[in-house]
């Protein structure tokens, strides 16, 4: 199968720190691949790389099918990013957020209620400017922006981080659903327990290089 | 394009409609700029008159100085221009919706500065016509350059500083235009006034032209 992403000794260079240095990486459709390694080995970057948001400085790479040093405008249409940050307007509600991010890919206003429904986001702080809410109420609503798109690759980056219990098994389910509808997710996290449950393969990222690589067969068991 | 234009457009004055930033600050402070040149320059000696036009572009610029950079402040939050960036939103669409929105905030800035010169300077309006036009033309070009510095500062960690050394210059030509323009209206001489609008307006032209073309590699690179 042609794999959705594709890279071969990629270097992205950040300042003149070479924060990837030379990765070899397929992914084919359908899969959940934990980014795991140690703080400052790459894994934020790479899923910045691949998102079309850090430069491919050396090496090669396609995202579904569209080059990563030319087409990156059209791969970031397509695929969805939630950073370390959340990307929201803080003077803006929490509806009117999802609202923009539907209306960006052309997706009804509908669907932005739709899916703040899906996120079981509470109606009392849906009209809230999100400056008001709390750090898990603002990830979630973040998550509800990547969502409504419908993006084809979710890149999630310590996805879990300020959310509660309730917040991370809907996550959870959420990534899943989205894979059995054909989509694919690279989730870099430290929490290998829950990520771990999630992913369909690991691998593992040392000083800007992948260290080790699995297939299905060699599913995390969330000790690694 | 011009979807995109719209939706960023109405984002931004949907944002400014909320946080009020150029209605509670910008406005005032615009204000006493024009209070300030008032108390420096002796209103019974009839300098203020005579520099009414340059005052008023001065407020104007450093107005959009500041309406600049709360347009990228709100992009900066949060990781907002990595947001941006992710919509896929066409960059020619996005600078021609985020000059929109500023040029919208500029205008109301201006009629209000247009109304504070009238009473504390006591300068009579004349020249209704060319008065509008260079206005529309001069404020263009400023929101035009400012759009494509403040883009070109924004990703920066010294943009507050940065951004009046590279946009100030730039915007001479506007500076001169505008203010000879209403000088020569406010005159009577209406002739000279529309020779500097069409400088006013080839400046405008220009920028928003090279914003188009430039605003992709900006929001990439900076």
């Amino acid at each position: 199968m042609e794999p959705v992403i594709h890279l071969r000794d990629a270097v992205t260079v950040l300042g003149r720190f070479p924060a990837l240095a030379g990765v070899d990486l397929d992914v084919t459709r359908g899969e959940i691949v934990l980014v795991a390694g140690p703080n400052g080995a790459g894994k934020s970057t790479l899923l910045r790389l691949c998102a079309g948001l850090a430069p491919l400085a050396k090496g090669s790479g396609q995202v579904l099918g569209f080059d990563l040093e030319r087409r990156r405008r059209e791969i970031r249409r397509r695929v969805g990013y939630l950073g370390h940050t959340n990307g929201l307007y803080l003077d803006l509600t929490a509806e009117e957020n999802v609202r923009f991010w539907a209306r960006s890919v052309g997706a009804p206003v509908g669907d932005a209620v739709a899916t703040l429904d899906r996120l079981e986001v509470a109606q009392r702080w849906r009209s809230l400017a999100v400056a008001h809410l709390s750090a898990g109420q603002r990830r979630r609503t973040a998550l509800a922006c990547l969502v409504v798109r419908r993006p084809e690759i979710w890149f999630l980056d310590e996805p879990h981080t300020g959310l509660d219990a309730t917040s991370r098994d809907l996550l959870d389910s959420l990534v899943r659903e989205a894979v059995t509808g054909g989509a694919t997710a690279l989730v870099a996290s430290h929490e290998l327990d829950r990520s771990a449950a999630l992913a369909s393969r690991e691998i593992r990222i040392v000083g800007g290089v992948v260290a080790g690589a699995g297939d299905e067969s060699e599913r995390p068991t969330g000790d690694s | 394009m011009w979807r995109d234009a719209m939706l960023v457009a109405g984002k931004d004055l949907r944002i400014e409609a909320r946080s009020k930033i150029a209605l509670n600050q910008i406005a005032p402070f615009a204000l006493v700029v024009l209070l300030l040149f008032a108390f420096a320059l002796d209103p019974d000696r009839g300098f203020l008159q005579e520099a009414t036009p340059g005052l008023f572009w001065i407020a104007v610029l450093l107005s959009t100085l500041l309406v600049v950079q709360r347009s990228y402040a709100v992009e900066s939050a949060d990781g907002g221009r990595d947001a941006l960036r992710m919509t896929g939103l066409d960059p020619a669409g996005v600078f021609l919706g985020k000059s929109a929105a500023v040029f919208v905030v500029l205008a109301m800035l201006e009629v209000g500065l247009g109304v504070g010169v009238r009473l504390m300077y006591d300068t009579s309006l004349r020249g209704w016509p060319v008065l509008v036009v260079a206005t529309v033309a001069a404020t263009t070009g400023l929101v035009a350059a400012g759009t494509v510095y403040g883009a070109l500062a924004a990703g920066l960690r010294v943009r507050e500083t940065l951004l009046p050394l590279l946009f100030l210059p730039v915007v001479a030509p506007v500076m001169i235009g505008g203010t000879r323009a209403f000088a020569a209206a406010l005159d009577g001489s209406s002739g000279e006034a529309w020779r500097w609008c069409g400088l006013l307006i080839t400046f405008a032209v220009a920028y928003v032209a090279l914003g188009m073309l430039l605003f992709e590699p900006l929001l990439e690179d900076s």
